[in-house]
């Protein structure tokens, strides 16, 4: 007797949690040819606010764990993508209609873009910092903190490695998110939540919706608890008037020149995109002055 | 025994203020074709010059002109040249330092003595700082061959009208790109004698062009379709309209906007020191200071004591003629900032917080206020929350470190915060804790150009000075595209 499928429920991910949309609302998603795949969230103004209060939450803890610590988890979302290869792969397939050896490539691709951004945690203070020489008696130095919550809006026609290459970026500074996923792909992007949810990220770190663009996002970019915006996924229509919506708050916006290539190595543009340098002087006295500086 | 000091006023001759100043435009000093418009002395009330203000057609003027210096000189200079025109520039503002302090003091109203000993020497070390990366663009760590974005639209304020155009001016060149910047309406004078200077200097005409005026031109200036680069620096509301109106651009934005500084005194910070500090955070520049130290938070269990230190030093800071050597507090900018200030105090008055002044007298005529404290604020008011910009400190208290990091982060600014303990490692934690781009451990307002300065969240976004504060004129977007 042949095994009859059990389908999975896509849900959101907010908090660490799978919640359904509180509106009760789904959507289909389609394979590429067009046949019914699964019932995706239909996330509502209400789920996105839900999302950015686990933001703040998961921000609180994140931006506080080592730059070690970042790097680990980083790493570890990794190894759970690898241990889960296969299912990504056949999914991407279903969904993209792409050959067994590009949705090969692609999640190949998202497990290294993890690894590059597991090492960098530890090395923006050094690239991105420094020690400024003053000329007066202090101590001053300059050091990467993060932004803060960030509103992202991933790419479409690259469902995994589109999504990996946004959102790695923002948490490897130490920035939590609430990421409105591609929406002809909701699959992909909740089952790579529930490799998140595996990978001993903090709850709310990463927070994940399905639904419409354009029904969430203006939400996002006027939401006054949200610290900055990747524009990468809307097109330069609702880039504009989310631009718009984003300097009431003065958040801070990247968006992408062109359509980015996620095959190419990534440059530091969006880990700089969503980091904040402070300065601290403090007082050396006397004894520096007699003594020399410390650089 | 009473012990006054006699009047002790830097002559304003070396200035030699003009009747009539005139925009630089393509390397020439020419009428503008907008309405001529008075500057006054802040610290009489009377007029000190006529300047001619630019038209949009003048803009566009500038525009093309800087965008000409652009292609044709400024580009594809070696970037060892670039750097020095900029280290002339900074040589001649040293040799011109005192007339450029005078005429500053004459035009802003802010002591001889800040002028003299902050403003026109950081301008000019601002100059030399960055003449000497213009040729090291590729030790940035942003890449071998970092590209100029191209022509630098930027707008600075009234408060250190000489500093902010160095701060505008010196790191868009050492980068490559050219620039035309908008003095601000009260205060066009510094950077006119600047203009001068940069004339001297033989610079390319293009590579720099002033243009004077008030709002309107600022507008026209960062909405005008050659401008690459946008810098601005002054009040949250403009830098708010500036990133509305250029959503969609792709136009590289940099905003140094409003703050609402935290300064924090723990019961175990040394005293003195620390009255010191908070005298320097807010009264420095009359409190006119994006950055400046507005919100006192004390510590409970010294709170009663300590403030009664603080007014016994404020009552013998001397407030009067901003051109006497021994004035400590100015005058207010402009008649307008002062019914601002005014303004937002009755508000606080209205709200029940205490307000005390200084009973030092004000000079008859002049834009004039006694440094003043609101002692018992509470967060929700106004003037615990809304900046002020003026020598008005709100006082606040707290417990424990926890409650002074929630106080000080709980505003949408995020500029500047002071911690004053004699404790060490809470001095670095709390470094860590508070949401600001600057933070000074028991000490207050220091800038140097070798020192990136900005804010966190609407206190703006990108930096000055440093490393980062080159990037700021740089195209460093890095991400590879499809098309």
């Amino acid at each position: 007797m042949s095994h009859l499928a059990v389908a999975k429920t896509y849900k959101l991910f907010i908090g660490g949690a799978f919640p359904r949309s509180e509106s009760g609302r789904t959507y289909q998603a389609h394979d590429h040819k067009d046949n019914f795949l699964a019932n995706a969230a239909l996330a509502s103004r209400k789920d996105l606010r839900d999302a950015v209060v686990a933001g703040r939450k998961g921000y609180a803890a994140w931006s506080k764990a080592t730059a070690y610590n970042r790097g680990q988890v980083i790493y570890r979302i990794a190894e759970m993508l690898e241990g889960r290869r296969t299912e990504f792969v056949d999914l991407i397939m279903t969904s993209t209609g792409a050959s067994n050896r590009n949705a090969t490539t692609e999640v190949d691709a998202a497990i290294d873009r993890l690894v590059h951004y597991a090492g960098w945690t530890d090395k923006l203070a050094a690239v991105l910092g420094s020690a400024n020489p003053v000329s007066s008696p202090y101590f001053s130095y300059s050091a990467p903190e993060p932004t803060g919550v960030v509103g992202l809006l991933a790419p479409s026609g690259s469902p995994l490695l589109g999504l990996v290459s946004v959102l790695a970026p923002v948490i490897t500074g130490g920035n939590a998110c609430v990421v409105i996923a591609a929406e002809q792909d909701p699959c992909a992007a909740i089952t790579f939540a529930e490799v998140v949810a595996t990978s001993d990220v903090p709850p709310g770190v990463i927070n994940i919706l399905t639904g419409r663009i354009t029904e969430l996002a203006r939400h996002l970019a006027a939401h006054a608890d949200v610290n900055a915006l990747d524009l990468t996924g809307a097109d330069a229509e609702l880039r504009e008037s989310l631009e718009q919506a984003a300097a009431d708050t003065v958040k801070r916006v990247y968006t992408p020149r062109g359509v980015p290539d996620f095959a190419a190595a990534p440059g530091t543009a969006r880990l700089r995109a969503f980091l904040e340098i402070k300065t601290v002087w403090h007082p050396t006295g006397a004894l520096a002055l007699s003594g020399g500086t410390s650089y | 025994m009473e012990w006054e000091y006699s009047p002790a006023p830097e002559s304003s001759a070396i200035a030699d203020v003009k009747d009539r100043y005139l925009p630089f435009i393509d390397g020439t000093f020419k009428e503008g074709s907008g309405e001529d418009r008075d500057t006054i002395n802040p610290g009489t009330g009377e007029r000190l010059s006529t300047v001619s203000t630019v038209s949009a057609a003048d803009i566009d003027r500038a525009v093309k002109a800087a965008r000409r210096a652009y292609e044709g000189v400024w580009s594809s200079m070696p970037g060892a040249e670039r750097g020095k025109y900029l280290f002339r520039i900074a040589r001649l503002i040293a040799e011109r330092s005192r007339e450029l302090a005078v005429v500053e003091t004459l035009d802003n109203g802010k002591p001889i003595k800040e002028t003299r000993d902050f403003d026109v020497p950081a301008t000019a070390q601002h100059f030399f700082y960055h003449a000497g990366w213009a040729d090291k663009l590729q030790h940035l760590g942003l890449g071998p061959a970092p590209q100029p974005l191209g022509v630098a639209g930027q707008v600075i304020p009234w408060n250190f009208p000489l500093l902010m155009a160095a701060w505008k001016i010196a790191p868009a060149l050492a980068a490559g790109n050219t620039v035309v910047i908008k003095s601000a309406e009260t205060t066009p004078l510094s950077i006119l004698v600047l203009a001068e200077i940069i004339a001297d200097a033989d610079l390319p005409p293009g590579v720099v062009n002033i243009v004077t005026g008030a709002g309107d031109v600022g507008s026209a200036l960062v909405n005008h379709p050659g401008i690459d680069k946008v810098a601005f620096t002054g009040s949250t509301a403009v830098g708010r309209r500036i990133q509305r109106e250029l959503a969609g651009t792709g136009r590289k934005i940099t905003l140094e906007l409003g703050g609402k500084g935290a300064n924090i005194i723990f019961e175990d910070a040394a005293q003195d020191q620390a009255v010191e500090g908070i005298i320097n955070g807010i009264f420095f520049n009359q409190g006119q200071v994006c950055c400046a130290g507005s919100r006192l938070l004390v510590q409970e269990s010294i709170a009663a004591e300590f403030i009664e230190r603080l007014k016994q030093r404020v009552e013998t800071l001397r407030v009067g003629d901003p051109m006497d050597k021994n004035t400590d507090v100015g005058a207010i900018n402009s008649e307008a900032q002062l019914g601002r200030i005014t303004a937002l105090m009755n508000a606080g008055i209205a709200e029940g917080a205490e307000l005390w002044s200084s009973s030092c007298p004000l000079p008859k005529n002049g834009f004039y206020l006694s440094p003043s404290i609101f002692t018992n604020a509470t967060p929700s008011m106004r003037v615990a929350r809304e900046e002020i910009f003026g020598p008005i400190l709100t006082t606040m208290t707290f417990r424990t470190p926890d409650e002074a990091v929630t106080k000080a982060n709980n505003s949408p600014y995020g500029l500047s915060a002071g911690v004053w303990t004699e404790k060490g490692s809470r001095a670095m934690g709390m470094a860590a804790a508070l949401r600001a781009g600057v933070i000074w451990d028991n000490t207050f307002n220091r800038f140097d150009p070798a020192a990136s300065f900005g804010g966190y969240k609407e206190s703006g976004f990108g930096r000055e000075g440093g490393p980062s504060g080159l990037a700021a004129y740089l195209d460093t977007d890095d991400e590879a595209v499809v098309r």
